[in-house]
């Protein structure tokens, strides 16, 4: 067996923490993630297998539900379903196991990066990233937006903390939009 | 320009690619009789009105769902925003 270290998106060992005025945008890796389109024809069932591995109903439209194995909506019938790494290493196995054949399963663990936004101007930050109206999400909303040309997905876990997801290969674009948009605002 | 998304609501239209006539929906039957004749109107001729206009939008980086739009050409006026699943479906198409 090879004995090789597990880096960060950003390429750290650690995961970067960077703090501006109120705000801290940490990265989290550690994260299993997996998409689920359901098929044409089969959306309730899919639905109901999804609510089955989250244990809560499927979210709705620009939401997400469940803990630990969460799902936030993606599109009409699409969700992305998230974990923690270290428990469902296996995340897609196991959604494709639920869902079977009424909808397709694609693995997307290392596809995305993920920063945690939290602080009292938080909203500030979010402002200037993306054309969100950010000061009218609540606790469980997830929506799509561009922030700097990359398509991300931006959930509000708390109502000052937010968590963007944006596609790994441009981690550190991402990452430095994130960081001087906090220099910016605050 | 504010696009009023059918599910999401009101979205910046910086989040939509816009893709052309709401015809292209409509693609032609390729074993039919006169298919290159109807493959030639579908692909080369297009109206170009001034006034309302039905136009394909994609919510490139939101959902990711096409859109049929209507909208005015010379005022930008938007008035009817559709699934554009829904308005295949309407059709009888892609049940």
């Amino acid at each position: 067996m090879h004995d090789l270290v597990a880096i960060t998106a950003l390429g750290g060992s650690e995961p970067r923490v960077d703090t501006t005025g109120t705000v801290t945008c940490s990265e989290v890796p550690g994260v299993a993630l997996a998409s689920v389109a359901a098929r044409l024809g089969r959306e309730k069932k899919a639905a109901k297998a999804l609510a089955k591995l989250i244990g809560t109903p499927a979210p709705a439209i620009g939401r997400f539900e469940g803990a630990p194995v969460a799902a936030f909506w993606t599109g009409p019938d699409q969700w992305m379903v998230e974990a923690p790494f270290d428990s469902h290493e296996d995340l897609a196995e196991q959604a494709k196991a639920a869902l079977g054949d009424t909808a397709s399963v694609s693995e997307q663990t290392d596809a995305w990066v993920r920063f945690d936004l939290s602080g009292a101007d938080v909203l500030a930050v979010l402002e200037l990233l993306c054309p969100l109206d950010a000061r009218k999400m609540e606790e469980g909303d997830a929506a799509g937006t561009p922030i700097h040309h990359l398509g991300c997905f931006v959930l509000c876990r708390a109502p000052e903390a937010f968590s963007i997801y944006g596609p790994r290969s441009s981690a550190g674009s991402l990452n430095h939009a994130i960081l001087a948009a906090m220099t910016s605002a605050l | 320009m504010i696009i009023d998304h059918p599910l999401l609501g009101p979205r910046d239209s910086s989040e939509f690619v816009y893709l052309g006539d709401a015809s292209l929906i409509d693609r032609p039957d390729w074993q039919a009789e006169n298919a290159a004749e109807a493959f030639y109107d579908y692909a080369y001729l297009r109206d170009n009105p001034a006034g309302e206009h039905r136009e394909l939008w994609f919510h490139e980086s939101g959902d990711r769902s096409w859109l049929v739009v209507t909208r005015n050409t010379m005022t930008h006026e938007i008035s009817k925003v559709e699934l554009a699943r829904d308005v295949a479906r309407a059709q009888g198409r892609s049940k």
